[in-house]
């Protein structure tokens, strides 16, 4: 008898919200700058400092709770968690521990077999560390001889949201993470960019014969910095743990660091050491105590959720378009071409496929000019097809000039000027006929030329011979 | 014109220069003619400034609140090095009004201590009997007060660090209440009971400087707004109730010659026309000290966890990261400051958080609750603030139990987040007694309104007996 078995994932996300001024102290919130140039005697933790919250911190990650449908806390508590570590100049990371701002949500995932519902189990609020930086002779983390620390983005805030084990296949754990990231980069909160690190996610994995409800030993994959990553990362994690409990053998619990760069290389592992961070009500901070008239305005602010869109979309067209639409940020963009005038599985095309790889802001393009080329696609030559696409983002972009290079392939437009040519050229056109059939390209340069190269050429060609015939 | 200042007032001192009698450099000049003159035996400073700028009159200032530029090391070896880079709130208000920062007082290791003998840099001396304690762990400030070394000093309070010493060395005390003064830039000890107050010669420059220091701070979250201070005026206690809680007057360990001196100064009391019964704090005197040495620990693990020597102080090299913070601790902080460092680290861990700190935090309630009961029947409550006088340096220093036990008055109502202002009301022994009254919340006037008026009828003394 063979045991089927079934995934068990939770994700933990954590996003960095794009406020003006960090989370408890007045410097500048930005990726980049010099290093430690964006520091304060707050958020390197001398002596006296005392941490202030930022309001808009607060208001933003209670929006993103009731984004995802959360209770929002009516008494919310900072808690110390305490460590050491070079990043963590406090030695203590101010955090939420058992009273969070936002908790028992769930977000509704849409899927091609209609939603699956995520539980969250809470969303919170804390302050990012600093970036430690290895050196050595090399420039190279192996053999560093000593740590720098950059402590720009110490304490800039860092929403942290927890998942139910509700995910039970990587690619609808990819899907929530998609949508999740549109989600919060609509809701204004956060970049949300995987690569410059404002947006990062831990998974847990763990798997059990299907139809049981235990839950067994999981295992944290950690550095993962794509989606597909992600995908492929959870994916060879189950079959790794389904081949070892098929073998008799148990799963540890551990920590898998997979490095990106080198997908095939074998996981960095390191043990669970139990850790004792100490949590207590962190005595420098009030207990937040959003009031309902603040939670009701932050209500208001939210517009239709990226989720309700994929579904509603997705009545007219494919599930798959409408998820690339919504959570490529595209369909707001593709409603307004498609109101246009444009035909919506075209302007869906045009979108996801071409569009997209252009990397224009879609805020930045005229709806009507985009669906006049749309319309023209397949009448206009590629190439000008292409170089329209790339500026439909410019200021003031018209799409007629590119329209007027629409190919002439009708041959009743283009036998009178082939014809007209040939009686100009009748000298030429005997030594055709007579057999210097080299002459071919004459008379289609000419043509060409004629109409300012917007002919056909192969319906040129074919003509050309047939008029001279 | 000669400055006495053995007997010189802040409010007099600033007569003195605003009316052109003296000018802001002659007296600042005279304060460190003091200074070097006395000093030497009462160690109550750990830095002299040369000319701090201003064109007031001088403070002193406890080396637990950061100034800019000015070396700052709250009594330990580990901030030996350390200079600010900013001034805390409380300095910033002082320079606001031209005070001038005369220098660093003395101050236990990270203010953890009742007699100044946990300072790396040495105990200050009483300036009463050098062979005693000023009390802690704001002796430095007080000796400085009492000695004239000063005209008022900035202390902070958070068991009794401000009252106790004012207490031992017979001058005014304030710790205000929590929330009321800002913390910005005091180096932490148990940020929930932390507040940094006056000390001075007498109720008026006491109230004053609290003028001066108080009020809602951006850079603060903790604080509130505070009711305009009254500078006290009256002679009398005309309708005021004062109630006596009956364990802290009749608490063990206290010695016959306190007893007999608040017992006079109640007389008095009644005297001016206030009335006075007697009342219960039962369960805050008992548990006051065992929840005060959960919870400040606790909070201390935490605070103190940041001198890790990768950013500034002391640094002693290892051969890792984990291996330099070991070694720099190690050798940067003495054994007070580590015994609650591992007490409060102890009470926060996984399995024991609920049973200690948990159940601290608890009792606290309990404690403000009971507090809160009695100031609807009375105005103030009044109690020895030591149950000594000043005690021989080195009688207690190897037992922390004993030494703790010097709070036992104090703790309660820091505990409860309330006022206590210290005021001498006689001598025991040819030594001071301190009296402490307590308010109710933001209950400050009152206590300076009944301080003035008694400070008035007992006529202490604040110069030392020695020094006169």
């Amino acid at each position: 008898m063979t045991t089927t078995w079934e995934p068990v994932i939770g994700l933990e996300i954590h996003v960095q919200l794009k406020t003006e001024t960090k989370m408890f102290c007045r410097c500048r919130n930005g990726f980049g700058g010099e290093p430690n140039s964006q520091t304060c005697p707050v958020c390197l933790a001398f002596p006296g400092a005392l941490p202030v919250p930022n309001r808009r911190a607060i208001e933003e990650t209670i929006k993103l709770g009731l984004a995802l449908d959360c209770a929002i806390a009516e008494r919310a508590v900072f808690h110390r968690k305490n460590y050491f570590y070079p990043d963590n100049p406090k030695a203590y990371q101010i955090s939420q521990y058992d009273e969070p701002l936002c908790a028992e949500g769930h977000l509704d995932v849409p899927t091609s077999d209609g939603v699956t519902r995520i539980g969250i189990t809470r969303a919170h609020l804390e302050e990012d560390a600093a970036k430690n930086v290895h050196v050595a002779a090399s420039g190279r983390i192996h053999g560093a001889t000593a740590t720098l620390v950059d402590f720009n983005r110490c304490g800039t805030p860092l929403v942290e949201i927890v998942t139910e084990p509700d995910l039970h296949d990587a690619d609808t754990a990819k899907r929530f993470l998609q949508l999740l990231r549109q989600t919060v980069v609509e809701l204004g909160l956060s970049d949300a960019e995987l690569e410059h690190g404002s947006m990062r996610f831990d998974v847990n994995v763990s798997v059990r014969p299907a139809g049981s409800d235990e839950l067994r030993t999981r295992t944290e994959l950690k550095n993962m910095n794509s989606f597909n990553f992600a995908a492929k990362g959870i994916e060879r994690e189950i079959a790794r743990q389904i081949r070892i409990y098929e073998a008799g053998g148990v799963v540890d619990q551990e920590t898998l660091h997979f490095d990106p760069a080198h997908e095939e290389s074998p996981p960095m592992r390191s043990k669970e050491e139990a850790q004792d961070y100490r949590y207590f009500p962190e005595p420098d901070l009030v207990p937040v105590e959003p009031g309902a008239e603040l939670v009701e305005r932050l209500r208001g602010e939210i517009g239709e959720l990226p989720g309700a869109r994929i579904s509603r979309i997705s009545e007219t067209l494919s599930f798959y378009d409408a998820d690339v639409l919504v959570t490529g940020g595209l369909d707001r963009l593709w409603a307004a071409v498609v109101a246009a005038g444009a035909d919506p599985k075209d302007a869906a095309n045009v979108l996801a496929n071409q569009f997209v790889a252009t990397g224009i802001d879609p805020g930045a393009v005229d709806a009507g000019e985009l669906a006049k080329l749309v319309a023209a696609r397949t009448d206009i030559p590629r190439a000008s097809f292409d170089e329209a696409l790339a500026k439909v983002g410019d200021p003031g972009f018209r799409a007629d000039p590119y329209l007027a290079e629409r190919v002439v392939a009708d041959t009743a437009e283009l036998d009178p000027i082939i014809e007209r040519i040939i009686e100009a050229n009748s000298g030429q056109a005997e030594q055709y006929r007579s057999g210097k059939h080299g002459l071919l390209g004459f008379f289609v340069g000419q043509v060409m030329k004629e109409t300012g190269g917007s002919a056909d050429p192969r319906v040129v060609n074919e003509r050309v011979r047939a008029l001279l015939g | 014109m000669t400055v006495d200042t053995l007997r010189l007032s802040a409010e007099e001192a600033n007569r003195l220069v605003t009316q052109g009698e003296v000018s802001s450099d002659e007296l600042y000049r005279a304060y460190l003619d003091a200074i070097g003159e006395r000093d030497p035996e009462l160690h109550a400073f750990l830095y002299v400034c040369e000319n701090d700028p201003g064109e007031g009159i001088p403070i002193a200032i406890k080396d637990v609140i950061g100034t800019r530029g000015i070396p700052t090391t709250a009594g330990s070896k580990i901030l030996e090095s350390y200079v600010p880079v900013y001034d805390a709130t409380v300095i910033a208000n002082c320079r606001k009004r031209g005070l001038r920062v005369i220098g660093k007082t003395n101050t236990d290791e990270f203010a953890m201590g009742s007699s100044t003998e946990n300072s790396a840099f040495g105990p200050s001396h009483n300036p009463w009997d050098p062979t005693r304690v000023p009390g802690g762990s704001g002796g430095g400030s007080a000796a400085a007060v009492s000695a004239g070394l000063a005209p008022w000093a900035l202390g902070s309070d958070t068991g009794g660090s401000i009252k106790q010493p004012a207490a031992l060395c017979g001058h005014v005390g304030l710790r205000p209440t929590y929330g009321t003064v800002s913390r910005y830039g005091v180096v932490a000890f148990a940020s929930s009971l932390d507040q940094v107050g006056p000390v001075a010669r007498n109720v008026r420059d006491c109230a004053f400087l609290y003028s001066v220091i108080s009020g809602r701070d951006t850079n603060d979250s903790t604080t509130v707004d505070v009711p305009r201070v009254e500078l006290p005026t009256a002679d009398d206690l005309k309708g005021l109730r004062i109630g006596v809680p009956k364990e802290m007057n009749g608490a063990e360990g206290i010695e016959s010659g306190v007893t007999a001196a608040v017992q006079s100064a109640l007389e008095r009391a009644e005297s001016l026309g206030a009335s006075v019964e007697e009342c219960s704090l039962p369960r805050s005197v008992d548990y006051g000290v065992a929840c005060y040495y959960l919870i400040a620990p606790a909070e201390a693990s935490a605070n103190l966890a940041r001198y890790d020597g990768v950013r500034y102080g002391l640094r002693d090299d290892g051969a890792d990261f984990r291996e330099m913070v070991m070694r720099t601790r190690d050798a940067g902080f003495g054994d007070e400051p580590k015994r609650r460092i591992m007490i409060g680290a102890y009470a926060l861990s996984a399995g024991y958080y609920d049973a200690y700190y948990g159940t601290a935090q608890k009792v606290r309630t309990v404690i403000k609750r009971e507090h809160d009961e009695l100031f609807e029947r009375f105005d103030v409550l009044v109690s020895p603030t030591s149950p000594t006088v000043a005690f021989p340096i080195g009688a207690k220093i190897d037992d922390p139990v004993a030494m703790y036990m010097n709070d036992v008055l104090t703790i309660p109502s820091c505990m409860a987040g309330l006022p206590g202002m210290n005021i001498p009301c006689g001598l025991s022994e040819g030594l001071p007694v301190g009296l402490q009254l307590i308010g109710p919340q933001f209950g400050e006037n009152t206590i300076f309104r009944a301080g003035h008026a008694l400070e008035q009828a007992i006529g202490f003394d604040v110069v030392p007996e020695r020094l006169r």
